[in-house]
């Protein structure tokens, strides 16, 4: 009994549990809004849905869908990590959105206008995202434009000139930019023998085990440097900061810029996969950045609870082309996926709540044992 | 019991819980009609959790409240205002932008047609000034007044709203000693027109000049009631901490040596308004003496921190710590020489959800003790050190070094901060409102440690707005009013009304050539 009470006190167990009871609940709400569409199929859809990659019959064919929906966290993932990196420095990076779509301009333009090789396609990737994050930054700590105005309005800047460089590498025919594959194969990240796991996904490259890596770093960037305690207590308490002798300016200036950078970067990891062209003639910025901020809160934000938390969102995402189109709309994975989110929102509720039937416990066991 | 009680509010075996906490547990008090009733307790006894159930700000799980004998229900602040108990709080409710009629009036303004009626509310007002000896101007905006008339308006309130049970709560926290006096006199005339009053304050001689009866909680228990004239002040700080106290501070005569800190016309410009906070102001603090900046609320006091410390760039004038030009150094640059203890613990001094290990390194972090050339903390150094500063400077604490410092209670979070600036190299020791909102205990520590700082040869610069830190502390009084220091007193040769008369700008030193 005591055990388990020390158990379930503790920060990141709870975090794990709140995220859980948040994702049943959002799944659980979801269940009824597909009842009311339609009673019938309801049960099915939201089996179909959970079950994404498993609704094929055989384990290879389960493999190679697992590696698409594999293949869409790693950008989500990055740009989890993006917004959770700045959160934890009292920044909120909703410009991640921009910064994901400059990275993917500046990999596919370098990619297929100058023919770059996929590595300087994701430095490019990067510096562009980080450009972008330097640019709120430099905003927020010398003129003091809260990055979340600068973010939005940047994430449109980004997309219109994005539109417009990659309108030179498109195809004739079509919105699409040029097929990577054929134009420039060099382009193309490796896969490392990853793709064998995957049932021949030729999509799977090492995107997947380096998004996994620099979450990893990130973490240990947070908890174990020098940098990571000054962002961490600025975010916390930027006054305390600043009187310890912080360089506060540099600190935010910085810390955008590699926020920038992660979402630079992951969205190169989806386009040097060959797996999505970009359509020049999108008029609304890509949800992948916004979906950042959901898998963030969802993963606690935690950087390894972000790369459990990216997955999931994925796999809701792309167990949604499941259903049955005829009967529900597509778009009742995003209706749950922000229904849990949503329900992020009570984390703190779920938490107190776990915390006052512990202490409630303590109180009866300390009245029985007396003098504690 | 007879059917006449002799109380005007009772409450009776109060008990309110939090998760985790008994704020009151099992407390009665009595208010006797007329009768001034002190309500003593150091903090997180309980005091202001048993006003606020009085208030109607929080319900009691157990106990009831009554009012001349009979129970009655207070659900919310304006259930306790139909029962005529008012309060002043600590800080004042008022509407700077209107005038002092205005406040009072505010909420229950006679209209006629939906126009204001304030003549007949002037009538009144004015009559209720005269009766209790509340001076005030009815016509000035608040903003223009002293904070003592500011004070008079609120009790002006309650007297305008015919309440019969007033509550003040630490009311003298932001007064000068001659406005302590003038407040205490007010109280003598309204309980001798018959209003109850609960008074609250942990300042035993407030009690003892004013007060008939007082209320010792400690820990969210009842301690006792006791009559005053039966009493001393040694027994009542008896029975508020629970052990003996040392009230005056030992300390052996100071002994100063050369020039720690030197500013010459410091000017800071002010974050509210226009003019200059603090106006070419020039002293030096040398090792092994605690100069004293004393002064009331709001004169400057902070801005001369905030210059010192870099937090604010100084308009003009110098500042040397130790020989060097500190004047536009970094705030790093002068912590290396100079430690603060700052006035916003909570703002300024701790990281509220870092662990407290994270804490008491927060000056010193980045120094190869702590992190590692690469830039990687070295978290078992860190954990050493935490422990042995809390050993030494008895910071208690849940969980040790990994407790999370916003749990932890104000007066070890002070302790905390003493631990960290006092262990950190330094010369210099800025100690703004060390004991601030803490308990006799604590302070007693804190005052002790500061004098065995200047016994060690360093420099301590206190600011303080407590008039008997001030006196018991200090080796050395600089008295700042608007901005500028007005005088240089010797504590063991000056009292506190003459202290008070500097600090209200009623007497200044002139100006040495």
């Amino acid at each position: 009994m005591k055990e388990k009470e020390n158990f379930l006190k503790k920060p990141g167990v709870q975090s794990v549990l709140t995220s859980l009871i948040c994702i049943i609940l959002g799944l659980f709400v979801g269940y009824i809004a597909l009842l009311i569409i339609n009673p019938a199929g309801a049960s099915k859809a939201i089996i179909t849905l959970v079950k994404n990659f498993l609704n094929y019959p055989t384990f290879p064919a389960q493999m190679k869908y697992l590696g698409n929906t594999l293949v869409k966290t790693a950008p989500l993932l990055m740009c989890a990590l993006s917004v959770c990196f700045c959160y934890k420095a009292g920044l909120f990076n909703i410009g991640a959105a921009g910064q994901y779509v400059a990275g993917a301009g500046a990999a596919l333009y370098a990619a297929l206008a100058w023919n770059l090789p996929w590595f300087v396609c994701l430095l490019l990737a990067m510096c562009a995202g980080g450009v972008l994050g330097c640019i709120s930054g430099y905003l927020k700590a010398n003129h003091n434009v809260n990055e979340v105005i600068s973010g939005i309005m940047l994430n449109w800047i980004s997309l219109y000139t994005v539109n417009v460089l990659l309108a030179k590498v498109k195809e004739q025919a079509s919105p699409y930019t040029f097929n990577l594959a054929s134009k420039n194969p060099s382009s193309i990240l490796p896969t490392m023998g990853l793709d064998k796991l995957f049932s021949n996904n030729r999509y799977v490259t090492i995107a997947i085990p380096l998004s996994i890596l620099i979450a990893i770093l990130i973490s240990v960037i947070l908890t174990k440097t020098k940098f990571g305690y000054e962002l961490r207590a600025t975010g916390f308490n930027k006054d305390a900061a600043k009187y310890a002798g912080m360089r506060e300016r540099r600190n935010i200036i910085l810390t955008l810029t590699i926020g920038g950078a992660l979402a630079g970067l992951g969205a190169a990891f989806l386009f040097l996969t060959a797996f999505e062209q970009w359509s020049v003639t999108q008029s609304s910025v890509p949800g992948m950045g916004f979906n950042g901020i959901a898998a963030t809160f969802l993963g606690g934000l935690n950087p390894i609870g972000t790369i459990f938390s990216s997955f999931f969102i994925q796999h809701i995402n792309n167990g949604g082309a499941y259903l049955d189109k005829a009967v529900y709309p597509s778009q009742i994975s995003d209706l749950i996926i922000a229904l849990i989110i949503y329900l992020c929102g009570f984390v703190l509720f779920f938490k107190s709540f776990i915390n006052a039937r512990i202490s409630a416990g303590d109180g009866k066991k300390a009245k029985k044992g007396g003098n504690a | 019991m007879n059917m006449e009680t002799p109380y005007a509010i009772e409450m009776l075996n109060i008990t309110k819980r939090f998760p985790g906490i008994i704020a009151n547990d099992n407390i009665t008090l009595q208010l006797k009609k007329g009768e001034i009733h002190a309500l003593l307790g150091e903090n997180g006894a309980g005091k202001s959790t048993l006003m606020s159930v009085l208030f109607g700000l929080y319900q009691a799980e157990e106990g009831i409240i009554k009012k001349d004998g009979k129970e009655v229900k207070i659900n919310n602040p304006n259930d306790a205002n139909a029962l005529g108990i008012g309060m002043v709080h600590q800080h004042f409710k008022l509407v700077q932008c209107f005038t002092v009629l205005d406040n009072i009036i505010l909420g229950v303004e006679t209209t006629k047609h939906g126009i204001l009626q304030k003549d007949e509310a002037r009538k009144k007002v004015l009559a209720l000034s005269e009766k209790y000896g509340l001076s005030v101007n009815p016509d000035a905006l608040i903003e223009d007044i002293t904070v003592g008339m500011q004070q008079r308006t609120e009790i002006l309130k309650m007297l305008y709203r015919d309440n019969e049970i007033l509550i003040f709560d630490e009311p003298t926290a932001v007064l000068t000693p001659q406005e302590i006096d003038e407040l205490m006199q007010i109280m003598k005339n309204l309980s001798a027109e018959g209003k109850s009053i609960l008074f609250i304050t942990h300042k035993l001689n407030e009690i003892m000049a004013v007060a008939d009866r007082v209320t010792v909680l400690r820990r969210g228990k009842y301690i006792g009631t006791v009559n005053v004239k039966d009493t001393n002040q040694a027994e009542l700080s008896r029975m508020m901490v629970g052990r003996d106290v040392q009230l005056k501070v030992e300390k052996k005569p100071a002994n100063p040596g050369e020039v720690v800190l030197h500013v010459e016309n410091m000017t800071v410009a002010s974050r509210v308004h226009a003019n200059n906070a603090v106006k070419n102001v020039s002293f030096d603090v040398r090792a092994g003496e605690i100069v004293c900046i004393a002064g009331i609320d709001g004169n400057g006091q902070t801005e001369l921190v905030y210059g010192l410390s870099g937090l604010e760039p100084l308009v003009s004038g110098k500042i040397v710590i130790d020989g060097k030009d500190m004047s536009k150094a970094s705030i790093r640059e002068r912590s290396r020489l100079s430690s603060h203890i700052p006035e916003d613990r909570h703002k300024h001094g701790l990281v509220l959800d870092y662990p407290l290990e994270y804490n008491m390194v927060l000056q010193e972090y980045f120094q190869p003790d702590f992190t590692t050339p690469l830039g990687f903390l070295k978290k078992k150094e860190i954990r050493d050190y935490s422990l042995k500063l809390e050993e030494e400077y008895d910071v208690r604490s849940g969980q040790g070094p990994i407790t999370i410092s916003r749990a932890m209670s104000g007066g070890n979070q002070q302790k905390a901060i003493i631990a960290r600036e006092i262990d950190k190299e330094h010369k210099l020791l800025i100690a703004v409102q060390p004991v601030r909102g803490l308990d006799v205990g604590a302070i007693e520590y804190i005052h002790s440690r500061l004098i065995a700082e200047r016994d060690a040869g360093k420099a301590v610069l206190l600011v303080s707005l407590e008039l008997e830190e001030v006196m018991n502390v200090s080796d050395r009084i600089l008295v700042m009013y608007e901005g500028e220091i007005v005088g240089e007193l010797d504590p063991a040769k000056t009292t506190s009304e003459e202290l008070g008369l500097y600090m209200s700008g009623a007497k200044r030193d002139t100006k040495e050539a």
